[in-house]
């Protein structure tokens, strides 16, 4: 049944690769793509385009084996790849995903050759560069998602800001240096202060699996379940954590300390189960005061990455600024590292932190700020480009709403929305990108029915429109729906305002519509806009058929999610899927923390 | 007798010779090199240059010789306890012989556009050099401060090299002055050292040192006090040296007026030289005071010395244009960073002092050397705008500079961030909170040098390039210059990338300066 997942494996019966393996090959063939683009010579433009966008379009075909032959059997990690990086440390270069990160990592390679293709007429200098940055920047998202190891996560999560800085810098509008140079010191401050909650739990952890290593262990079989290969990996993680926990118990009391002992384990997993363990009265084995500060470290790295208000600042100039495909790559790619840092790290590996009612409570206000205050300030733009980067800071504050739900609905909606709005907010800004390449404007003020001259421009954008606010049968309408749902059970109040958002959505949406393509031409410029070219029809093509499919049948999506999201809500409430009774639930509902804070006072 | 060194014969001997056979081979070719000076025509200088390098070479080779006695971890010492080597200073020498040979290939197009082709260059980095190395394996005080200020001379002519040049004068009086007297504070307080301990030789020192820590002979008055005064005089001069605030004021002045190969050299050989000392005070004679009772030790006064350092040195570089007092203030800001690994005090620390000046050594020396490249008649390749559009012009000089700049702000993937990466971690694995809070301002100062550094990525990649006609020039990169700095490229990304041989290296540091202090403490306690 394992044997599906072997590609190129020496020994059949894992889910390893080795060292060097599928899931390599899909993160870093973009990156050789860029090298060999910039052996190109910049003259022949035409070339180095096609070549970009064949070379998208391979790697997109590379990871498709990954869907194909996943083994829907198996909980966790696959494809991994396993191999010694940096011993002194206990960074190891470990790749793999599971179902969270395969989908991101497929919406990641689909997105690749859009991205690229989109970019021929819009980008008029410095082709070779723009197109080697482009490749590069693809190797490094693919990898934060299928990074196993924390210090990788972290070198791919802050190498891609140099990448980004020079697609907005290099290619952006009128105000590229301000936005460019924000855009970096925003992320940089939230990833650099993430690295010292990094830090922190890497130590603390190593001390705490040295004093309660079985805990650990029953809570790596929590991640595991029936995934042999991982279970390895995780183990090996945890083992050298412990053995580090071991030596600076030694060296504090003044013994011999083992000398080849590293400082720790760098495995996320490991970390996870460290962080989800629990003793037997059901404690987390990590402090809830030390939990608190880990994941306000953590949090605020991936809220600017989100970004939640009030740290989305950066967000409107960026994609203002930024060119089509950048600005795709944000909204499409950039923002879900956020959300999914929070499944990934936040979640499992500060349970009691992430569902501290203070903490929660706080985080989901900010998301609901973040929902409200986008759509409002969406609904007052007079640039195109604009409304949809405010939309995105709505649509991802109900992403995390719906995450702080901790239940199933709950993530797997968050998911499915990560999923949705990066085919939908790509696609929007893409169609904004086509009417600028015609227009060189992006004011709604300059446009007014465009409907009767590029009436299938009009059309795409229109199911766009309507994924984005979530009609249902098209892709937004799944999560938002799910992800709701999950939001009721948990919390009426925080699920009222949420669907406020949807409201609000749907009219700022629509009524951009309304303004850009209905009614009769008002300004001459916009009489005679060609339609759809081939090559535009060629990248709208699949980002449609992309909305309608998964709006009809999101079932295969949901599939891979569940796993995940099983074993997080496992990790958060180890009780959830324990009790079947109506009265078990509402129990489990509320959150250990919560109880133990209840039973002390 | 101290019982940690190997025991020592009654006369030094050819063994002991044999320890300083690098020192002696460098001593010879920079004297035949200023013989070489005066025996050459004017057309024929820059062979000096060659001669030196061919010197370093064989230097090098004579001090692979003693890779193999690191192995044992323990110092051997050599007339009777004056030298000293150890791992550091194995490592740390072989770091001087870098840092020279670098400034010396990058000075020869230079030095020959300037029309200040002359061997005495040469043989002052030599003998700058062999101060250095000096510094590296002395184990006495005296042995020192000679090697010290051997050191340290050089480099004050070497600043004033260009005589013709107000600012060069200028900046070697300024840099004289404040920099003798910086010595004249760290000479008063050795002498209160040698004063309190009645020792000359560290290891003694440290021992004398640990029993009054513990409290042990308080009949004529508590030592402690005095040997606080000595502490601080001897931390003024060393900290005076590598540039720390509140000593930092001779800085980008010295680094402006400076021949820009020069400040290349200062930036990274006399400045490793001074850690080296520092971390033999601190961490070998002045060990058993890094905390202490009822007193403040020196881990708190240097803690505050570091936060200090890269604030101020962040802080100020924001708002130059002009490249070198930029880069003067980062490396102030790179000093209060390394600070931090000696203020931790663990293995991690020790490893990320030594992996950071080894790898910054080959980032600074790159950065500049690329600077010295776009030098035009001294005016132009200064300020920062004459980066402008250097990608059009100049794209493999831009990608190097833009692994170099990278590498120093410490992004993921460069020689830097690894650097970085332990100092700052060290400090969280010591598990004092307080050292967690320097590790927070820590990162919101690599914040705000990415601003900075992201400076030079925006003027190479962003703008266009300015309107100046002798832009269109080429660069002035030699062949030999290119490949160095496309291979220190390389490293700075290799060891990014795979950084575990060089922490294998920085560990043997580590090792040694952990083995010496344990045994000297532990001897005072027993």
């Amino acid at each position: 049944m394992m044997l599906s997942n072997v590609f190129f494996a020496a020994e059949p019966a894992q889910l390893f690769f080795g060292p060097i393996g599928l899931l390599s090959l899909v993160t870093w063939l973009p990156l050789v793509g860029g090298l060999i683009v910039l052996l190109f010579d910049k003259r022949r433009a035409d070339l180095i385009k096609q070549f970009a966008t064949v070379w998208m379009t391979v790697c997109f075909l590379v990871s498709l084996p990954l869907v194909v032959l996943w083994n829907y059997d198996v909980r966790g990690l696959q494809f991994m790849e396993t191999a010694d990086w940096i011993p002194a440390i206990g960074a190891k270069y470990q790749l793999g995903v599971d179902g969270l990160a395969l989908t991101l990592v497929m919406l990641t390679t689909f997105l690749g050759p859009i991205v690229a293709l989109c970019s021929w007429n819009y980008i008029e200098k410095r082709q070779k560069e723009y197109y080697a940055l482009l490749l590069i920047m693809q190797s490094f998202m693919i990898g934060v998602f299928a990074a196993v190891d924390l210090f990788l996560f972290y070198v791919f999560f802050e190498v891609m800001l140099v990448p980004m800085y020079l697609l907005i810098g290099i290619w952006g509008g009128e105000r590229r240096l301000y936005s460019a140079i924000k855009f970096f010191v925003y992320t940089l401050v939230g990833s650099l202060l993430m690295l010292v909650a990094v830090f922190k739990f890497y130590f603390t952890a190593a001390e705490t699996v040295a004093k309660y290593p079985t805990e650990v262990k029953a809570a790596v079989e929590v991640i595991v379940g029936n995934n042999a290969p991982m279970r390895g990996l995780v183990l090996e993680g945890v083992e050298l954590a412990r053995r580090a926990g071991v030596a600076y118990a030694a060296r504090a009391g003044g013994g011999s300390d083992d000398d080849a002992a590293p400082l720790g384990t760098f495995n996320i997993y490991a970390l996870q189960a460290i962080g989800s363990a629990r003793d037997a009265q059901g404690r987390a084995l990590i402090p809830l005061s030390l939990q608190v500060w880990l994941f306000a470290g953590f949090a605020l790295a991936l809220a600017i990455k989100v970004p939640m208000v009030p740290f989305h600042t950066w967000l409107p100039d960026a994609h203002v600024e930024a060119p089509t495909a950048g600005s795709a790559i944000l909204a499409g790619i950039l923002l879900k590292i956020g959300t999914y840092g929070f499944v990934r790290f936040n979640f499992p590996m500060f349970p009691d932190a992430s569902m501290h009612p203070t903490v929660a409570s706080v985080m989901a206000t900010l998301a609901i700020v973040g929902i409200v205050y986008g759509s409002m300030v969406a609904l007052a733009q007079k640039d195109m480009k604009k409304t949809i980067a405010y939309s995105s800071v709505a649509h991802m504050g109900t992403t995390m709403l719906s995450l702080f739900a901790f239940n199933p609905n709950g993530i797997n909606g968050a998911a499915l929305q990560m999923l949705s709005h990066g085919v939908t907010s790509a696609a929007l800004f893409i169609l904004i990108g086509i009417l600028y390449e015609r227009r060189h404007t992006r004011l709604i003020a300059d446009f007014g029915g465009v409907v009767n001259t590029m009436p299938a421009f009009s059309a795409m954008f229109m199911i766009a429109t309507l994924a984005s606010v979530g009609l249902p049968l098209l892709n937004g309408f799944v999560g938002e729906f799910i992800g709701l749902r999950g939001v009721f059970e948990a919390n009426i109040v925080w699920a009222f305002w949420g669907t406020t958002g949807i409201i609000l959505g749907a009219a700022y949406m629509l009524w951009l519509y309304e303004r850009v393509f209905l009614g009769a031409v008002k300004n001459p410029k916009n009489a005679d806009l060609p339609d759809l070219s081939a090559r535009e029809w060629a990248y709208l093509t699949p980002l449609v058929a992309a909305m309608i499919l998964f709006g009809v049948y999101p079932k295969p999506l949901v599939t891979f999610l569940n796993a995940t999201t099983e074993v997080v809500v496992r990790q958060m409430r180890p009780n959830y899927f324990g009790s079947t009774t109506k009265a078990g639930e509402e129990q489990a509902a509320v959150s250990p923390a919560t109880s133990d804070t209840a039973a002390r006072d | 007798m101290l019982p940690l060194l190997v025991e020592l014969p009654p006369l030094p001997t050819l063994r002991d010779t044999a320890f300083i056979m690098p020192e002696i081979i460098l001593t010879l070719f920079a004297g035949a090199a200023l013989v070489l000076d005066v025996a050459l025509p004017r057309s024929k200088k820059h062979l000096t240059a060659y001669f030196s390098l061919i010197g370093l070479a064989f230097v090098a080779i004579a001090l692979a010789q003693q890779v193999a006695m690191t192995a044992s971890l323990l110092p051997i010492s050599a007339f009777y306890g004056m030298l000293f080597i150890d791992g550091l200073s194995v490592v740390f020498r072989f770091v001087f012989i870098v840092a020279a040979a670098f400034s010396i290939l990058y000075s020869i197009k230079y030095l020959e556009f300037e029309r200040e082709q002359r061997g005495e260059y040469y043989a002052l980095i030599l003998f700058s050099t062999l101060g250095m190395m000096f510094v590296a394996t002395s184990g006495d005080l005296i042995a020192l401060f000679v090697s010290f200020e051997l050191m340290s001379l050089s480099v004050y002519v070497l600043v004033g090299y260009f005589k013709r040049d107000k600012r060069s004068n200028e900046a070697a009086m300024k840099y004289f002055l404040t920099g003798i007297f910086s010595s004249a504070l760290m000479l008063y307080g050795l002498s209160l050292v040698y004063g309190v301990t009645g020792h000359t030789n560290l290891g003694l020192i440290s021992e004398t040192i640990a029993g009054y820590v513990q409290g042990g002979t308080a009949e004529s008055g508590d030592p402690r006090l005095l040997l606080m005064v000595a502490l601080v005089l001897v931390a003024a001069g060393l900290l005076f040296k590598i540039a720390a605030v509140p000593f930092h004021m001779w800085a980008p002045d010295a680094y402006e007026g400076a021949p820009t190969t020069v400040t290349a050299f200062m930036s990274v050989g006399p400045k490793a030289g001074a850690y080296v000392l520092l971390a033999r005070m601190l961490l070998f004679a002045l060990a058993p005071m890094r905390e202490m009772e009822n007193l403040p030790g020196w881990a708190a006064l240097l803690a505050v010395v570091a936060v200090l350092t890269m604030t101020v040195g962040n802080l100020a570089a924001v708002t130059q244009d002009n490249v070198k007092r930029l880069l003067a203030y980062s490396s102030i800001a790179h000093a209060g960073y390394i600070l931090l690994g000696i203020v931790s005090g663990t293995d991690m620390g020790y490893q990320g002092v030594a992996f950071h000046i080894m790898t910054y050594t080959l980032m600074n020396t790159g950065v500049f050397a690329i600077i010295i490249a776009l030098h035009r008649q001294g005016v132009i390749g200064e300020n920062l705008n004459d980066l402008n559009g250097l990608f059009s012009r100049a794209p493999s000089a831009a990608v190097l500079m833009l692994i170099f700049i990278l590498g120093l702000a410490g992004i993921p993937s460069t020689a830097g961030f690894v650097g970085k990466f332990f100092l700052f971690g060290s400090l969280i694995q010591s598990g004092k909170p307080w050292l967690t809070y320097i590790a927070i301002i820590a990162v919101l100062n690599a914040v705000v040098a990415f601003y900075y550094y992201a400076r030079f990525a925006r003027a190479m990649f962003l703008n266009a390039p300015s309107e100046n006609i002798a832009d269109a020039s080429p660069l002035l990169l030699a062949p030999s210059v290119r490949i160095t700095l496309t291979l220190s490229a390389i490293a700075v990304l290799f060891f990014g990338i795979y950084p575990q041989p060089l922490i294998n290296v920085a560990d043997i540091v580590a090792q040694s300066i952990t083995t010496v202090y344990a045994q000297s403490s532990g001897i005072a306690l027993r």
